[in-house]
């Protein structure tokens, strides 16, 4: 397939595939609200406000030949959580799957942790397909042989079977989070993880769950103090004393753990001066950071609030190497946006397989395909409408004002019910999977 | 869907809606989100502090609009020197206000008491120290006037047997101001419709403005108070807000919040036992930063 995932705007988007119910009435179980794809990519879980992780898999039977499109189908399908009530605080926690991350592959079994508001916990998702026949004490359906009517002795033999794939919960790290736990991060020493909530972040290790230790704690002696909140938190993806933190305040911090145990001095603080002629009413929640992701090669660091998209040189730390509008048209809308609370959507966003492309999502199913190395931006659509297999999508524009032109869709026009949170990119293919709120489209480049 | 009419960026109404979302978020599945209520907090407060700026703006309007013509008809009756002595004196009241309203900007954003919306001046750079320029013209007369020991009678009294009453003429703008026992009214206690009535006002200067803002500016350096600039009390901003709430759900919020709000509902109470607007604009400013510092100590 085309090289490690290059090029947003000479790559023609396909539409491949679509998953989840065409009813329009959606189920508040059925939104998605997580994607990942694992780190081959053939692996890609969502998960969904009912607890549940939907797991897909590439067909990799006509991987061989490029001309022939890899279908994700569905793999596995689990309740990772329930409702839970916390009886001390009258408190109902939320099943909605807040995260999932994929462990790097060790043995034949794949491994994923998935996380609620409060508690993570670690999936061992195998494959069966043979079955031992031939036990001397028990029948083929499991009851028990009288054994006085056992005159000879077999050895069980393993028989193939139907491909059968489990999942079974590892581990559960539960009790460590009084906030409401926002991010997951695997370190790339492969052992450890962690888990930040609004006030906190916490170092696991992927063996023990009656220990965290606070590696982060921005709690102010006296609440009423407060002014900002943890956002996201990420490892960085090869240095494994590293991660950062992004704020509510619209500044990252970048922790190394080996300068303390506690990690509240940052090494590095990344923040851009607020341009005072933007200021509004809601000027602190706009600038408040909504996810931020590493890039492959642990150079760069992207960070998403609520109107753009921001790239960062880790060696930097006044201001941001690149700055893309993702929906500039919206600044005058911000106050119907607080009144319907769009403005609090927290959108994610994520990188290409080689960094040069970044996407991310927006409102009335559009989503944003930023290219770094071209400077050159599109916006594209998942939609039934263009639905048809191989159907190349067609950039949208959005008018902002004045007069509109054809194929032009205006701003007041826009549903804002209609939302692209949550994005994944396949690590090393031009394949990617959006999620709308109830529906996963899956792209691919198109090839000829 | 987004209406097709921008919605009016009206401050009040950001208030009402703000307080409507943190109302709400009580009885979110999941708890109480504490990030999202912080995110409304700021706006919250943002809208207050333009809600201040506009309404102390309108009320020093209409004031300036009555002094001028209750000055012009005493001016006649002076001579000519006592007025010149008047505005040197007012000057130095200007200078020492000015100073102290920059200490009192300073002190309050910096305090170890700062509130949440206090304690940050990184995020908003611009905006309190604009909101510390912008208020210092309206209310440099109240500094001189109230938190320095009372001034000897100086010659910008006009009426020196009452030393409890000052009026001050400033150059600069001409406008001039009469303050009696140290407010510019004297009706915190008073319920926005109904005039003063504490035993120990004065005949006062100003007229009744009915519907909104009364202020009685606190010049001390409340620790509590989120914006320092800001000595007005937002009694009938909040009071508009929640005459639109039901009194149970302001209820439930104190209860949820703690006592910071009971100065709010039982006004009442405060404002029998309270001999002059200072004190009860004390206790209603205070409790009104309350409600910002609450509404992020779950």
């Amino acid at each position: 397939m085309a090289g490690a995932g290059g090029g947003g705007n000479d790559v023609q988007w396909c539409f491949s595939q679509v998953k989840g119910a065409i009813d329009d009435d959606v189920a508040e179980a059925d939104i998605i609200s997580t994607v990942e794809f694992n780190h081959s990519g053939e692996l890609l879980a969502t998960g969904d406000k009912g607890g549940r992780v939907v797991i897909f898999q590439q067909d990799t039977e006509n991987k061989s030949q490029p001309q022939c499109r890899s279908e994700y189908n569905v793999y596995s399908t689990f309740q990772s959580h329930e409702p839970e009530f916390d009886y001390l605080k009258s408190l109902e926690i939320e099943e909605k799957i807040n995260k999932i991350r994929w462990l790097p592959q060790k043995n034949a079994a794949q491994f994923l942790l998935s996380t609620n508001d409060k508690t993570i916990k670690l999936w061992k998702i195998s494959e069966r397909d043979k079955r031992p026949e031939g036990y001397n004490l028990k029948e083929e359906d499991g009851r028990c042989r009288d054994s006085t009517t056992i005159t000879t002795l077999r050895v069980p033999v393993f028989r193939p079977m139907d491909l059968m794939v489990e999942a079974s919960p590892r581990r559960v790290f539960a009790n460590a989070h009084t906030y409401h736990i926002n991010s997951i991060s695997v370190n790339s020493d492969n052992e450890t993880y962690l888990s930040a909530d609004d006030l906190r972040i916490n170092l696991w290790h992927l063996e023990i769950t009656d220990r965290s230790f606070n590696i982060v704690d921005i709690k102010p002696a006296n609440m009423e103090e407060l002014t900002e909140v943890i956002t996201a938190a990420e490892f960085h993806p090869h240095q494994c004393n590293t991660f950062v933190y992004s704020s509510s305040k619209g500044t990252i911090r970048m922790c190394d753990m080996r300068a303390s145990a506690l990690c509240d001095k940052h090494s590095k603080l990344f923040e851009e001066p607020e341009d005072p002629s933007n200021r509004s009413f809601f000027s602190e929640i706009i600038s408040s950071i909504s996810d931020v992701k590493f890039s492959h090669s642990g150079r760069y660091m992207m960070t998403r609030d609520y109107l753009s998209v921001k790239i960062w040189d880790l060696n930097m730390e006044n201001r941001p190497v690149e700055t893309y509008q993702v929906h500039e048209y919206l600044r005058s809308k911000l106050c119907s946006l607080y009144e319907n609370d769009c403005i609090f959507d927290k959108f994610e966003c994520c990188w290409n397989g080689n960094d040069s492309v970044v996407m991310t999502g927006s409102y009335n199913n559009f989503f944003r395909m930023l290219d770094r190395t071209q400077r050159r931006d599109v916006t594209l659509e998942a939609s039934r409408e263009s639905s048809k297999p191989r159907q190349v999508l067609k950039p949208r524009r959005v008018c902002a004002g004045g007069k509109r032109k054809k194929d032009e869709i205006s701003v007041d026009s826009l549903d804002f019910n209609k939302k692209i949170l949550h994005t994944a990119w396949h690590p090393q293919e031009n394949i990617i999977a959006v999620a709308t709120t109830n529906n996963l489209y899956i792209f691919q480049e198109k090839v000829n | 869907m987004i209406s097709t009419a921008e919605c009016a960026v009206d401050a009040q109404s950001l208030i009402s809606i703000s307080l409507r979302k943190i109302h709400n978020s009580r009885t979110q599945r999941g708890g109480i989100k504490l990030h999202k209520n912080l995110l409304v907090s700021y706006v919250l407060r943002n809208a207050r502090q333009v809600y201040m700026n506009e309404k102390y703006a309108e009320i020093y309007r209409m004031q300036q609009y009555e002094e001028v013509m209750t000055v012009c008809n005493e001016i006649q009756e002076l001579d000519p020197l006592d007025v010149v002595a008047g505005g040197a004196a007012a000057d130095e009241c200007e200078d020492a206000g000015v100073a102290e309203q920059q200490q009192c900007c300073a002190g309050g954003m910096a305090g170890g008491q700062a509130s949440l919306c206090g304690a940050q001046p990184c995020s908003l750079p611009s905006a309190p120290e604009e909101a510390c320029k912008t208020s210092e013209t309206l209310f440099y007369r109240s500094c001189c006037a109230e938190p320095y020991p009372p001034p000897p009678p100086s010659p910008c009294d006009f009426s020196p047997a009452h030393c409890n009453k000052t009026t001050v003429l400033d150059l600069d703008t001409h406008v001039v101001t009469t303050v009696e026992n140290g407010c510019l009214h004297q009706d915190c206690c008073c319920t926005p419709l109904q005039p003063c009535s504490s035993p120990s006002s004065k005949k006062r200067k100003v007229s009744d403005y009915s519907g909104c803002g009364y202020y009685a500016p606190e010049l001390e350096d409340v620790s509590v108070d989120p914006a320092p600039c800001k000595r007005a009390k937002l009694e009938d901003c909040c009071s508009d807000c929640l005459v639109d709430l039901d009194t149970a759900n302001i209820s439930n919020l104190i209860s949820i919040f703690g006592s910071g709000f009971s100065g709010l509902v039982s006004r009442q109470a405060d404002f029998e036992q309270a001999f002059n607007g200072q004190f009860c604009s004390k206790q209603a400013l205070a409790s009104l930063g309350a409600w910002t510092r609450a509404i992020v100590a779950f």
